[in-house]
């Protein structure tokens, strides 16, 4: 499989298009982060483990980082297939679980004028690659080259200020993202109608429900000046309206010949918009081509039972891990339809916070929103503080066969989003003998529904 | 993933450089910028932030406050005014000559500008985190503006300084020399050694969080090592030798010189702080780059 994974990669990218079509370039593009052998955060974690290194003792801060079972696995293949020759041998370190390759050797060509998704499951490299893109952090070794200016777009209302005004905001935003004053200027009226804030433009923006401040900050972003976009799932965000909008925007925009490069978990808006896609694997590009085979590849990479998150030092709330569980509680990820599925969230909560929700959302491979639970619905009390685990059940006899994949969120409803893990693990519903059996195929909905049925 | 499988990889990229137009990018990205990397053209192309993060900072600063812009004078005149029963008063400090209250008021408001300066780009990693981790603009920008919005601070605060030294003046209490006309020189070279060594640490504070309280207590160590609430002149010997290592030192006392008309104005001791200010600006810029690459990665 890797010698044919190669094969691909060679077509599509460096041997199939001349230069003058090339907007992107990533030329053997490797990102590794260290593990453990980080900055602890203070000076005096630094020199107890300089003192215990003396010693000869292990590193008393060694498990920081959370080595995840995917990540731990690529750098050893990776030294032990002699493939690093790009890496900067100083930098290679020999007890390779110290290091992640978040990306290794990704070679690929986006071509003037197109949209290219990118795709891959949680860890797989694609925020990496995006960040690298934007300059966010540089490579460890290989290139990356572009053509034209490049806007990135990992967050909508970057560098907003609560306490200055709308307009104030449209100004300083758009100065973030590379735009002059006179460019903003003249774009000012349009910024403003494609917002829908016009009547709140003189108002601190600490005012604004987050939905509006949301919709100014796309606004800002889609009338920037630029040959590349970059775009990272801010479509996950805003109603429906919005959404229409944003996708109408993004399809307009490479109309006028200009290039997208869109990374999201939403398998049905990237069919609908991305001419070819790549997807990652393991910081590997696993496949490059046309949207439906990508979108068919990732589907069927079956994905792990269990997901464990990296940790985040600072925050109040974490999601640690999820775990997809069948009726005997043993983790699966493959159920027949008359099945419950039992989804085991793991979290860590420092201190109380009144009217904390954890939610679940799932999705259907297409994209479809099927439904959301909150844990309120259930079980009123507030939720349990320290290292914790709450279990959810998907009815059996309840979604039809197909892929879903689900989102974990934890919120104060309307006010502040805590953690989410979108597409955090997902599951299938394997056809045992439904009542739609016989339809394999063909589109039947997402959910069973035993409607009442009377002749008259 | 055998070696030959990789062959037509790099065969296909040497192409690229052979090729008989070989393609100019407009960006390459690469591992390591070049040492000596200095992104000016990149900065100009960015100067609207520059000036939109300076009104930014000042807006900010006093939206919601019922005083206002009255906060820039309470600071330095509620210092001057401690300063002065404490060292003046109590302590009987000389300040050679001058009014107690002016002569306090001077290096209180100079030495407020320096330490805002350093303070304030010390930290710009790790209170721009937010910002660095979503968005790409010439990092450079955000001391430059820190710089900026301190001195529309500090030209506020001079406005208070220059009332109170007009009251002195008209009383004949004070006699202004020609050396004031350094004046615009000694605080660019103040903001200079502010931002240099701020740039310094500001990029080991992304790794190690606990410098952050020595800056805080250091500049206030670093002020009475500093000829700021005395005068040089108090000052002896083998004291006064290493005294005027500080490169602070002569800005000081000139600024004093041509102000008050007490204070020592050398030459030398300006040549040695200019010196110093380009050399520790230099440093702050290559430290404040090579970090600037990655800090994300250890923040």
């Amino acid at each position: 499989m890797a010698s044919s994974l190669q094969q691909t990669v060679k077509n599509q990218s460096v041997g199939t298009h001349d230069d003058e079509s090339v907007a992107i370039r990533f030329d053997r593009v490797s990102k590794q982060y260290r593990l453990g052998q980080v900055g602890t955060g203070t000076l005096s974690h630094d020199l107890h483990r300089f003192w215990a290194k003396l010693a000869g003792r292990p590193d008393p801060f060694a498990s920081l980082g959370d080595v995840n079972d995917r990540t731990k696995a690529i750098p050893k293949k990776a030294l032990a297939s002699g493939r690093t020759k790009g890496l900067v041998e100083s930098q290679l370190h020999e007890d390779s679980s110290d290091y992640v390759l978040a990306l290794h050797d990704v070679s690929f060509d986006v071509n003037h004028g197109e949209i290219m998704g990118i795709i891959g499951r949680n860890g797989a490299g694609k925020s990496t690659l995006l960040k690298l893109l934007a300059r966010i952090t540089a490579p460890t070794s290989g290139r990356i080259h572009a053509m034209g200016k490049i806007a990135n777009l990992l967050e909508v209302g970057t560098g907003f200020h609560p306490e200055l005004t709308g307009r104030e905001n449209i100004y300083l935003n758009g100065a973030i993202l590379g735009m002059s004053r006179s460019d903003t200027s003249r774009q000012f009226d349009e910024i403003v109608e494609f917002s829908g804030c016009a009547k709140y433009i003189d108002t601190p923006i600490k005012r604004y429900s987050s939905g509006m401040t949301v919709r100014l900050g796309f606004a800002v972003a889609a009338h920037l000046k630029c040959d590349i976009l970059v775009i990272d799932e801010v479509l996950a965000v805003g109603d429906a309206d919005f959404q229409k909008k944003c996708i109408g925007r993004m399809q307009s925009v490479s109309q006028e010949g200009r290039t997208v490069l869109f990374v999201s978990h939403n398998m049905g808006a990237v069919a609908q918009l991305c001419d070819r896609c790549a997807l990652l694997e393991n910081g590997s590009l696993a496949f490059i081509g046309a949207t439906s085979t990508a979108v068919q590849r990732y589907l069927a990479t079956n994905g792990a039972s269990r997901v464990q998150f990296n940790r985040n030092a600072q925050s109040d709330f974490q999601f640690s891990d999820v775990a997809i569980h069948d009726v005997n509680d043993k983790p699966s990820n493959l159920f027949a339809y008359d099945e419950p599925v039992l989804i085991v969230i793991g979290y860590q909560l420092e201190h109380r916070i009144d009217g904390l929700e954890i939610a679940v959302r799932i999705h259907s491979s297409n994209g479809t929103l099927v439904f959301t639970t909150h844990r309120s619905h259930q079980i009123n009390d507030p939720v349990p503080t320290g290292q914790r685990t709450v279990a959810m059940t998907i009815p059996s006899n309840f979604l039809t066969p197909g892929d879903y994949t689900l989102d974990l969120g934890a919120h104060i409803p309307n006010q502040r989003m805590l953690d989410l893990k979108t597409a955090a693990i997902s599951f299938r519903i394997e056809e045992t003998g439904s009542a739609f059996a016989q339809f394999a195929g063909q589109e039947f909905g997402v959910v069973f529904c035993d409607c009442l049925w009377r002749d008259e | 993933m055998t070696p030959s499988t990789t062959e037509p990889l790099i065969s296909s990229t040497g192409k690229l450089g052979t090729a008989s137009h070989p393609k100019v990018w407009d960006l390459t990205i690469e591992p390591q910028a070049g040492f000596l990397h200095l992104p000016l053209r990149e900065i100009w192309e960015y100067r609207d932030l520059l000036v939109l993060l300076v009104a930014r900072d000042i807006l900010a600063f006093y939206k919601q406050t019922i005083l206002g812009p009255i906060w820039f004078f309470l600071q330095p005149l509620l210092t001057t005014i401690v300063f002065y029963v404490v060292f003046s008063r109590i302590a009987g400090l000389s300040t050679d000559g001058v009014p107690a209250i002016l002569f306090y008021l001077t290096g209180v408001t100079f030495w407020g500008y320096f330490s805002e300066c350093f303070i304030k780009t010390s930290e710009t990693f790790v209170s721009n985190s937010q910002l660095f981790g979503k968005v790409y603009f010439p990092r450079l920008i955000v001391p430059l503006s820190i710089v900026a919005s301190s001195l529309v601070r500090f030209s506020i605060q001079l406005v208070l300084l220059f009332v109170v030294w007009a009251y002195f003046f008209s009383i004949s209490a004070v006699q202004p020399q020609w050396t004031i006309l350094w004046a615009p020189y000694l605080i660019s070279l103040m903001a200079a050694i502010g931002l240099g060594i701020g740039l310094l640490f500001s990029a080991t504070t992304t790794k190690y969080r606990d410098l952050r309280f020595l800056i805080q207590f250091g500049v206030q160590l670093l002020m009475y090592a500093t000829p700021v609430i005395y005068p040089l002149s108090m000052t002896s010997g083998k004291l006064r030798e290493w005294m005027s290592w500080n490169p602070l030192a002569p800005i000081f006392e000139t600024f004093r010189h041509g102000l008050l008309g007490a204070g020592m104005f050398s030459v030398s001791g300006l040549l040695w702080s200019s010196g110093f200010a380009i050399f520790v600006c230099g440093m702050g810029i290559l430290a404040y780059n090579r970090t600037e690459r990655t800090f994300i990665d250890t923040i």
